[in-house]
């Protein structure tokens, strides 16, 4: 059981490249924390200095009270799961979760007591003679799991552990790593970059991009209350709209509250379609250019008549112009269909121009 | 068409069966020569069935020899032979792989160039530098010995190549893992590493023994003592005798015994290494 701290973390590569622009980030003890960001955001880069595999050029890793920096990864009382689950291929799946314990030293029966705990918890039993290519993917991640639990280590870290997996398994994997992971209540820090598993996994939600930390917090929080357009467009599915406020009807309709905001962010789930504008909110007429019906939800694809200019580029951004909508149930207006929709003040999210600041109105 | 076909088949087969003729007909006359008198054989009257001196003249090559001036039983030039091959096999397995270790997993200054070094040993066989490595070899007062007929030979540039490739191939994951399970690079080595290049191996061992097994320049250069010699040399000095006629069954009964430890070596691994690019383990 231990809490992580990162202060000021920075990875340099020789080339001179600067892979993590000083991150700071506190892990309770017991927590799950979530690295979520686009790929080459430095997400898994950061993990593998936690981990010990990537030397740190500067500032502190802090494992439950112990700076871990000069340590090696075997001495840090971590256990890592990987993306290809590394699994010894030679063998058994016995063996791989012993070796880490006979290499320590650990007296054979309690190797044996132990790996038959792990196997129990994972339903790994019928299995401990076989040798990973026997197994399924779904099993070989059990596996990598069971070879981190035996160790009962002070941090699990988690590599994109489910992205192999195809989405039906990586559902059912993912509430089972959450499960594992309230009972035994070691803090686990977890990379993917999938905003789903993010939300539903994390504790604390870390939002990386180009080598920072957008945003940490809880994930409802993070969603509820967007601290750049990044964030904004990164944590939901579909993205945040986000249009950029000129001398337009947006404004207009803003009032001057908005005065130093350059971007308006409404969630396709806050618009209504009305022909009332809500006090405060904003209301925009569309076209509907497509429909997209997936039963509980119905998503509109809707073009702005004056079309707004091109926003910071971002992961998932929509064509300058267009806005989604989400409607409940399948109910939708017919494409080419003029419509009008409005969020109530309370859903809006202001951003400063470039889009690094959020501003409460 | 079908008729075509059928005729275009035997025609197919017809060929491989010449194929086959060709090189099997004088392994036939080997085996068949080594059991004939040697008088016949001298006479030019060689008979093409089985003659009678099977166990005499298998009997007298490998424990007694020729009784011409290089008499030595060929059973003791096997045994040189086999402790060259195996020395020659196994330890171009060891040297390789330790050095494609360190070569891919250890990042050390001029590691590049003393990888390239290494490569460009390639076009230097020992027919090329026999010379000096001739002179280093007699200067260690190594001639005359299994040290001297093995170590020059075992340093191995194709050998390396291939385990560099093959250890190139191993996710990195793995290397991670062993490290976070607490294996030093020694253990990483031993535990992991080494097994997974088992079929790798048994496929070098194969070759290695057999190009072993098959060294003649170097061998007749620093042997000059009649128990050191290997088979392949031996042979040769069977065959040019000035004193006496050549005694032809024991020649041909010794390239007989020549040929086995390959054939033997070639069918034993072969299922293992068969078997070894079967079941990939990655």
């Amino acid at each position: 059981m231990a809490n992580v701290t990162l202060r000021n973390v920075r990875k340099t590569y020789q080339g001179g490249f600067e892979a993590i622009k000083g991150v700071n980030v506190d892990v309770a003890d017991g927590q799950f924390c979530v690295l979520v960001g686009p790929s080459g955001c430095g997400k898994s880069t950061l993990l593998r200095m936690v981990a010990g595999l990537e030397t740190v050029t500067g500032g502190e890793i802090d494992i439950g009270g112990r700076v871990v920096n000069q340590i090696e990864p075997a001495d840090r009382d971590i256990a890592m799961v990987f993306q290809n689950y590394a699994l010894y291929p030679h063998m058994s799946v016995y063996n791989n979760m012993a070796y880490g314990l006979r290499n320590r030293g650990m007296a054979e029966a309690e190797v044996k007591t132990r790996v038959d705990e792990a196997a129990r918890v994972l339903e790994l039993g019928a299995m401990l003679e076989r040798k990973p290519r026997q197994l399924s993917g779904g099993q070989r991640q059990r596996v990598a799991m069971g070879r981190a639990i035996v160790r009962q280590p002070k941090v699990f870290l988690f590599d994109e552990p489910l992205s192999n997996l195809d989405a039906k398994l990586r559902i059912a994997m993912r509430v089972e790593i959450r499960k594992l992971q309230r009972r035994l209540k070691t803090t686990s820090i977890y990379v993917t970059h999938d905003q789903l598993e993010a939300m539903t996994l994390a504790d604390i939600l870390v939002v990386m991009n180009g080598g920072q930390v957008e945003q940490v917090g809880n994930p409802l929080a993070i969603y509820e209350k967007p601290a750049t357009t990044f964030v904004a467009s990164f944590i939901g599915a579909p993205p945040m709209n986000l249009m950029s406020i000129g001398s337009d009807e947006i404004k207009s309709q803003l009032g001057g509250s908005a005065t130093d905001a350059g971007i308006l962010g409404i969630r396709p789930e806050d618009f209504v379609i009305t022909d009332q504008t809500p006090a405060g909110g904003v209301a925009l007429p569309l076209t509907v250019e497509a429909i997209e019906r997936v039963g509980a939800e119905t998503f509109i694809y809707g073009s702005r008549a004056q079309d707004a200019q091109r926003i910071a580029a971002n992961p998932g951004e929509l064509p300058p112009g267009e806005v989604i909508v989400r409607v409940p149930g399948t109910e939708a207006p017919a494409i080419g269909a003029k419509i009008r929709v409005a969020a109530v003040r309370t859903k809006l999210h202001l951003f400063s121009g470039d889009g690094r600041t959020r501003i409460e109105a | 068409m079908v008729e075509e076909e059928g005729f275009r088949r035997y025609i197919a087969h017809a060929i491989l069966w010449i194929g086959i003729a060709i090189v099997a007909f004088p392994v036939y006359i080997s085996v068949i020569a080594s059991t004939q008198d040697n008088a016949l054989i001298a006479n030019g009257q060689m008979s093409l069935l089985p003659g009678g001196h099977f166990l005499e003249t298998y009997y007298q090559t490998i424990f007694v020899g020729t009784s011409g001036s290089t008499r030595e039983p060929v059973g003791n030039m096997m045994l040189n032979s086999l402790v060259m091959a195996l020395a020659i096999a196994i330890g171009k397995i060891a040297i390789s792989i330790i050095s494609a270790y360190a070569i891919v997993y250890f990042r050390f200054p001029f590691r590049m160039p003393i990888f390239w070094i290494i490569f460009i040993t390639l076009m230097l066989p020992v027919e090329v530098r026999i010379y000096p490595t001739y002179k280093i070899v007699a200067d260690l007062h190594m001639l005359d010995s299994y040290a001297g007929l093995a170590l020059p030979l075992i340093a191995s540039a194709t050998a390396t190549l291939l385990f560099r490739q093959f250890f190139m191939t191993v996710p990195d994951e793995l290397l991670e893992a062993s490290r976070i399970d607490g294996a030093g690079p020694l253990r990483f080595f031993w535990d992991t590493l080494l097994p997974l290049s088992r079929t790798n191996m048994a496929a070098l061992f194969v070759i290695l023994f057999i190009l072993g097994w098959n060294q003649y320049l170097w061998p007749l250069l620093i042997t000059t003592r009649d128990d050191m010699q290997t088979i392949q040399v031996g042979i040769r000095k069977m065959i040019t005798t000035t004193d006496a006629l050549t005694e032809w069954p024991i020649v041909m009964a010794t390239a007989v015994l020549a040929m086995l430890p390959p054939v033997f070596v070639v069918v034993v691994m072969q299922k293992l290494f068969v078997r070894g690019l079967v079941e990939t383990e990655k």
